[in-house]
């Protein structure tokens, strides 16, 4: 009798721990299939990027899901990431999607490009305010690319799709990368 | 002529540089828009003459294919609406190369001035010879063009229509409207230019 119960408790016992480990496991298996974190930012989040001090080449990427010649670009900016890894160089890559489409459009493509640079939504829809503030040459056109190293003093501003030889050559003249 | 082959070259040089500077920027607000003459959806050949009565124009690179573009169509077909009684229609010109976007084709483009309706002219620049010389760079982009006394074209509004592309709801400024209305006031138009977030034209390979 008193071993019945003991079997018994052994087997609650048992079952909860088997339902707390199920429990555990689906917990942290969904913690590796969380969908890419595109954290959306502001203006002033973004100057943080453009006066940075520090000596790294940022390369900031403007793009967005719905423009074809930005998407078609971006594994050249992926590619540099790699490239580059280990040196003071960083891509961010900006997208100009409007905020509602975050979870419907970017986070998917984010995702289905498995895309390892850095990805933010700058949600500013007043364009006119704030496209001067970011480039005097950008007509707002996408895509469109900055390169910049505070620490270096240079900056260079392109507005136009970019080939991997292009992006070479903007780094290796203008940056010496 | 050894001695005038720096000379020569040195010109040379000038021309492309000027040329190439010309190209860049295309027109600025004050400057006198020269006439084009370009195929409408309907077949016909348009030019900014042919329009004896109007006041003005308002000249937009737009088209079929950006999302942007489209989400201005129909604000496109309310300013023409309100404006083309007045003196100002809206004429819309397609600038985008067919082979690098196939989906701004003239046949297209006629099957989306049906399907819209649009009340305004749909203009194909096939050379992209118009976009380069008026200077635009995105899909939309509106240039207001105002008659002057003796018959000139001159640019009085570069940039988008709105501040609100995605949310016609969210709209606080309607530059376009804005400036139209001063020139029909004969006053001076506030805000001359504006920027906005569109698609890159598509230009053709051996244009860039």
């Amino acid at each position: 009798m008193v071993i019945k119960t003991y079997q018994k408790k052994m087997l609650r016992k048992s079952l909860l721990l088997c339902l707390f480990l199920a429990f555990w496991f689906a917990g942290g298996t969904s913690v590796f299939a969380q969908s890419p974190s595109v954290p959306v930012i502001k203006l002033p989040q973004l100057q943080k990027y453009l006066q940075s001090p520090s000596d790294t080449t940022y390369i900031i990427n403007l793009w967005a899901t719905w423009c074809k010649p930005c998407v078609e670009e971006i594994p050249h900016f992926e590619a540099l990431q790699k490239q580059y890894a280990g040196k003071p160089v960083k891509v961010l890559l900006v997208s100009l999607d409007f905020a509602k489409d975050l979870d419907k459009k970017v986070i998917p493509f984010v995702q289905k490009r498995q895309l390892k640079s850095t990805v933010l939504l700058l949600d500013e829809p007043d364009y006119n305010s704030w496209i001067d503030a970011f480039d005097p040459a950008w007509s707002g056109a996408l895509p469109a690319t900055l390169f910049l190293n505070n620490a270096k003093q240079q900056r260079f501003f392109v507005e136009k799709p970019l080939t991997p030889a292009l992006l070479q050559e903007y780094l290796s003249t203008k940056f010496s990368l | 002529m050894q001695k005038s082959l720096p000379l020569l070259c040195l010109l040379g040089l000038f021309a492309l540089l000027t040329s190439a500077v010309l190209v860049e920027n295309g027109y600025q607000v004050g400057d006198v828009a020269t006439d084009f003459k370009l195929k409408n959806v309907d077949g016909q050949m348009m030019s900014l003459k042919d329009q004896k009565n109007a006041k003005g124009f308002v000249v937009t690179f737009t088209c079929n294919t950006c999302p942007f573009a489209k989400l201005y169509e129909d604000r496109l077909i309310q300013l023409h609406q309100k404006y083309a009684p007045l003196g100002y229609p809206v004429i819309a010109i397609n600038p985008n190369d067919v082979k690098a976007s196939p989906g701004d084709s003239f046949a297209k483009m006629q099957e989306r001035a049906k399907d819209k309706k649009f009340p305004f002219a749909y203009l194909y620049d096939e050379t992209q010879e118009v976009a380069k010389r008026f200077g635009a760079t995105r899909t939309p982009h509106l240039y207001i063009l105002q008659k002057t006394a003796n018959g000139q074209m001159k640019v009085a509004y570069i940039g988008a229509l709105d501040n609100n592309s995605g949310d016609p709801e969210k709209v606080t400024q309607r530059y376009a409207e804005t400036a139209l209305n001063s020139l029909l006031a004969n006053q001076v138009v506030a805000q001359t230019s504006t920027k906005a977030i569109g698609c890159t034209i598509k230009w053709r390979a051996e244009a860039q």
